[in-house]
């Protein structure tokens, strides 16, 4: 049973179809690379699994439950739609940090009011509680109460700067820790935005040619973070042109042209011996451009 | 020359209530407007549209007097109070040209910030809130520093309302009282106007720079 199933996402603007029936799957611990040319729907395709937009038509599940139907996307509201993205994570391309806050505070922002919305439940569950207590114990229990929520306060803040700090690390950033993003390089916001994304641990993560934006000397350091991350218990996705990369960290590679998967398999399988004419024209060029 | 002092003084302190009274309560309603301005919903944006048309295509005189004697229009007196008819008029007046500011600022903040907030589960209150807010007062600055400046100087308008005595009117007071020539009391509103705007200047300077930690 793959973790991740995607089954015939279909998205139109206006009358431009733009994505024509994409299925996938992905298994846990694994790494997608998503090539193909430009205007094809990468861009498209993991803004839909992100729900930045929503799919017209098909289905998605999620470690076997259905997370997306696309036949009763008119029915899900606004809070369920965001309780979805927070299964799947999306480093942009222009990396989007917030300029207003340092380095941390990116990272930990969307953590704590998380974390905020998981006390303020907590709290609404004990205060019903006490309204269902016996009037004379209610006072003693408020008491204790209090300081349950007080130490749960206490380790969310806890938990949640001892996670960034990590992160921070793990990015290779920790000395950065209280700059602004405009004091920064291209290749340092980017892994800012990383370790953002990684922040809320979600199940799969998403990046958007995660590279080109940034100027060729500094693709290595962010390539590098991506790499690093690949571990059992990461499932990701990454949309990129760069063809050793999407060959070297890859599990399963997707040719997307036009809308439609045109090719995949694995890394030695698409770049090794494509099939598709439209891949080897593709894969042909890039070489072009690299040389 | 005391009495002249205390005169001006005295209107000057009716021209910052009028001042006050109208910045904190159109800074808010414009931001209602402006979210009207951008609303999904095509009748509130054209509704919205139109109000600000009529607002800004008509002296501020003019809605002075429709404020006070519109009521007339439903057959009732005209607002007595001629204060409180010059703050409404005011406040709906800035309250448009606040609006199209905080729209253009709103709308120059790129969509990656609204969706860097989205991915993240944030809620559009908190994105707004925590993201995009302080990004949008940094670029309105400058122009809100003007609407500003021209709002202290635009409540000499509501002493054509009669019954206020602002900083102007009151220069007419002194001289009936006194006998001194127009010019001097003019010249000493002239000076309490340049430093009182003096003020905010420097307070708008201020406040950029203390927004000057971050690009946007
Ligand atoms: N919001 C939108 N409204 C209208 N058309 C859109 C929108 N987003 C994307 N498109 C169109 O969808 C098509 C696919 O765009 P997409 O960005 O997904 O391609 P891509 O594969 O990511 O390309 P690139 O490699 O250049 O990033 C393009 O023709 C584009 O013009
Ligand atoms: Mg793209």
């Amino acid at each position: 049973m793959a973790f991740l199933e995607v089954k015939n996402y279909r998205k139109r603007f206006g009358e431009n179809e733009v994505l024509k029936g994409i299925s996938f799957t992905l298994n846990k611990g694994e790494v997608l690379a998503v090539i193909g040319s430009s205007g094809g729907g990468k861009t498209t395709l993991l803004r839909c699994l992100n729900f930045l937009e929503i799919p017209d038509e098909g289905e998605l599940y999620l470690g076997g439950e259905k997370l997306f139907d696309a036949a009763e996307k008119l029915k899900i509201s606004n809070a369920r739609i965001r309780e979805k993205r927070l299964h799947f994570g999306l480093v942009f391309q222009q990396f989007n940090l917030f300029p207003q806050y340092t380095v941390f505070k990116n990272i930990t922002l969307a953590q704590a009011l998380l974390a905020r919305q998981e006390f303020s439940r907590k709290k609404a569950e004990f205060s019903a509680a006490r309204r269902g207590a016996p009037k004379e114990k209610r006072a003693q229990l408020k008491a204790e109460q209090k300081k349950i929520l007080a130490e749960i306060k206490a380790n969310q803040k806890a938990a949640i700067e001892q996670k960034t700090l990590a992160l921070l690390e793990r990015v290779g950033l920790s000395e950065k820790k209280d700059a602004y993003p405009h004091e920064l390089s291209g290749g340092q916001q980017q892994r800012v935005a990383i370790a953002r994304a990684l922040a809320l641990s979600t199940d799969i993560l998403c990046f958007d040619e995660p590279t080109s934006a940034l100027d060729p000397e500094l693709t290595g350091e962010v390539l590098k973070v991506i790499k690093g991350l690949k571990s059992s218990e990461s499932t990701m996705i990454v949309v990129t042109h760069e063809m050793d990369f999407a060959r070297g960290v890859a599990d399963h590679v997707v040719f997307i042209a036009d809308g439609q998967i045109e090719e995949e398999g694995t890394p030695e399988e698409v770049f090794g011996s494509p099939k598709s004419e439209k891949t080897q024209a593709f894969l042909r060029k890039s070489l072009e451009e690299l040389f | 020359m005391a009495e002249l002092l205390v005169q001006l003084a005295q209107g000057f302190l009716v021209t910052l209530e009028l001042f006050a009274l109208t910045l904190v309560l159109a800074l808010p309603l414009g931001l209602l407007f402006a979210f009207g301005l951008m609303s999904r919903f095509r009748p509130v944006r054209w509704v919205m549209k139109v109000f600000v048309w009529i607002i800004r295509g008509t002296p501020l005189m003019l809605q002075l007097f429709i404020v006070c004697y519109g009521p007339a229009l439903f057959g009732l007196s005209a607002i007595r109070n001629s204060f409180l008819a010059a703050v409404i008029a005011f406040v709906i007046n800035y309250a448009c040209y606040f609006a199209v500011i905080y729209r253009g600022g709103i709308e120059s903040i790129s969509k990656g910030q609204y969706e860097a907030g989205q991915v993240l589960g944030m809620t559009g209150a908190q994105i707004f809130s925590r993201i995009v807010l302080l990004q949008v007062i940094k670029r309105i600055l400058a122009p809100m520093s003007n609407e500003v400046i021209t709002l202290v100087k635009d409540t000499s308008l509501a002493n054509t309302l009669g019954g206020i005595v602002e900083i102007i009117a009151a220069t007419k007071e002194v001289t009936g009282a006194t006998g001194m020539p127009l010019i001097y009391p003019l010249l000493g509103a002239g000076v309490f106007f340049l430093a009182f705007i003096g003020l905010l200047t420097l307070l708008f300077g201020y406040l950029e720079k203390r927004l000057g930690y971050f690009k946007v």
